[in-house]
């Protein structure tokens, strides 16, 4: 049976037949990331793929994460296209480099995992807190609920870690 | 900078194929009529700048985001049979593209000359970024890993490359509406442009924020409209009304690693585009460098669409972008114009069609300004970049046009780009 379910009024959906993403999700509803591992060169790869990208083998396992990282970089929404999630600008759409893996096979290349800027239980965060992320902000990974083996990975600010002074756009 | 080439050796099939006809609707929020009508209004138009007849064309090419009407009743409708037909998914980047797959087309003996079009009631029917009925459809699979997140529109999808430019090369907000500042000052003196208002640097950055770090003045306008061009061979391209653009290189799709429209965030530098890769092809094949090119047409989906291509083809050094668009070199009366009808930020949004009709004109010295058309038909260019239209004499045909460059995007993974000099 696929999975469903309904956020901010999107109907999201993943069917029978996509297995890698059947795992991912779960992995995620069960507040325990996980990505895949090829088995031929030992890379993670993010997110789920049919073959690995480093050397076309398609022979993976899935292992355990650690979801922490730094903004790589953020945009951020003011004008927003789903009518449920206008009430909720500005809201951050990030990319993560997690500190897993960052700058292997080649200096430029990290797992960079996509989320908003949520609060500690995974809500869309509010704009005084949206304000102060920015590149260089070390967030860590929380997840949002919404429905059984549907959770979304989300990232909010990472109070344990030393925080660098972010870069900000420069109007802010 | 591209150096070292040879400009002798006849590769790539450059220089023996041509644009002989360029067509277009008018330019509205509001067509009233169908992508069918829009397609052959538009190669109708096509076919009377050309002065050719619907029995001497025999492809027929055509690229959407299922938005449009295929080539077969388009084809039926103007009497044209086919030899040839093909029609393509995809939006920004597929016009460059398309030439060099009708010159292939042509090459292995498909087809004699083949018309591309491109139909979009892209403000009434259906709207870029999955607004109106599309943000309605389920979202499955691998989309939970962007859509779920309120990531749906271009400039949603986009904003990521563009700040992290802003970050990697000191890049201004104010240099940044300087794209802006010149195409609507191009678009004042373009008779068919949708928004013909000269805007200032202060216009934009206090236009609202639609996605930090782009402001509405930042992004494109949306149109209904239909678009048309016809290629055939060099030696065809002599039997027709106009001076023929002679096709010199095309680059269709290159991307850069992880081309999935936001997988590509995995492969560093983010703020590098596929333009990096596009210019090891572009270049040697066309047998010139951006420093020779009279004119470009950077798409102008968004300011930093624009900006972000000029730099990583090589049109300024790296990292010094943000002076290349701001020193008034973009702007017509500047060294290298880009966009001189004004753009999709300000003429019309066609996916890339505009910029590369308006190349063709600016080749042929024709360009359709304020400028007098005299006993004979043909315009009387003042060259007065200054004076705005619609007063009479406002120009916008830059003068001794020989060669230029058309630089599409999809999005930051995937480019195209044209290069023609006058026939």
């Amino acid at each position: 049976m696929p999975v469903e379910g309904e956020y901010f009024g999107m109907n999201l959906r993943i069917n029978d037949n996509d297995g890698d993403n059947l795992t991912y999700f779960q992995h995620c509803a069960d507040h325990d990331f996980h990505l895949q591992k090829c088995n031929a060169c030992s890379l993670l790869v993010y997110p789920p793929r049919t073959a690995c990208p480093w050397c076309a083998a398609a022979d993976f396992d899935w292992v355990p994460v650690e979801g922490k990282g730094a903004v790589h970089s953020y945009g951020e929404v003011h004008h927003a296209i789903q009518p449920q999630l206008q009430e909720k600008t500005p809201y951050q759409i990030l990319i993560v480099d997690l500190d897993t893996q960052l700058g292997e096979p080649e200096p430029e290349i990290a797992l960079r995992v996509t989320g908003n800027t949520a609060t500690p239980d995974g809500d869309l965060a509010p704009p005084d807190v949206v304000a102060k992320v920015g590149i260089g902000t070390r967030m860590r990974m929380v997840f949002k609920d919404v429905a059984p083996g549907l959770s979304l990975p989300m990232w909010t600010i990472d109070e344990d870690a030393d925080q660098p002074e972010p870069w900000r756009y420069p109007q802010d | 900078m591209t150096t070292d080439v040879d400009t002798t050796a006849p590769a790539f099939l450059r220089d023996k194929y041509a644009i002989i006809g360029i067509g277009e609707t008018e330019y509205t929020r509001g067509s009233g009529v169908t992508t069918r009508k829009l397609a052959t209004w538009a190669i109708r138009n096509a076919m009377e700048d050309a002065g050719i007849g619907p029995g001497e064309i025999d492809g027929m090419m055509s690229y959407s985001g299922n938005d449009s009407t295929p080539s077969p009743p388009v084809a039926a409708d103007l009497g044209i049979r086919l030899n040839f037909y093909t029609d393509i998914f995809g939006g920004g980047s597929s016009i460059e593209n398309l030439v060099g797959l009708a010159i292939g087309a042509i090459e292995a003996g498909m087809c004699k000359t083949v018309v591309l079009y491109r139909a979009m009631n892209g403000f009434t029917e259906v709207r870029i970024g999955g607004t109106g009925a599309r943000a309605a459809a389920p979202l499955a699979g691998d989309r939970l890993h962007n859509a779920a997140y309120g990531w749906f529109s271009a400039g949603q999808n986009f904003s990521q490359t563009f700040m992290r430019a802003m970050h990697d090369y000191n890049l201004t907000p104010e240099q940044l509406a300087h794209v802006k500042v010149a195409h609507s000052r191009h678009a004042s003196q373009n008779p068919k442009a949708y928004y013909k208002n000269r805007m200032s640097v202060d216009d934009v950055l206090n236009s609202r924020m639609i996605v930090k770090p782009l402001h509405l003045l930042d992004c494109c306008v949306e149109t209904d409209n239909g678009t048309a061009i016809i290629v055939t061979s060099a030696e065809r391209a002599y039997d027709y009304k106009n001076t023929p653009a002679r096709v010199l290189g095309v680059v269709g799709r290159c991307c850069k690693p992880g081309n999935d429209i936001t997988l590509h965030y995995q492969y560093g530098p983010v703020s590098r585009v596929a333009a990096y890769y596009a210019k090891d092809i572009i270049w040697p094949n066309s047998g010139h460098g951006p420093e020779e090119m009279d004119l470009t047409g950077s798409y102008d989906a968004f300011t930093f669409t624009t900006a972000l291509q000029l730099q990583d083809y090589g049109f300024c050094p790296p990292g010094e972008i943000g002076g290349y668009i701001s020193d008034g070199t973009i702007q017509l009366g500047g060294a290298r114009p880009n966009n001189t009808s004004g753009g999709h930020l300000c003429e019309v949004y066609t996916h890339g069609m505009n910029m590369v009709i308006e190349n063709v004109r600016q080749l042929r010295g024709t360009v359709d300004d304020y400028c007098p058309v005299d006993a004979d038909g043909v315009r009387q260019h003042t060259y007065d970049y200054e004076t705005p239209g619609p007063t009479e004499g406002a120009c916008r045909q830059k003068q001794d046009v020989n060669l230029t460059a058309n630089l599409g995007w999809a999005y930051p993974a995937a480019a195209s780009a044209l290069v023609m000099r006058k026939g």
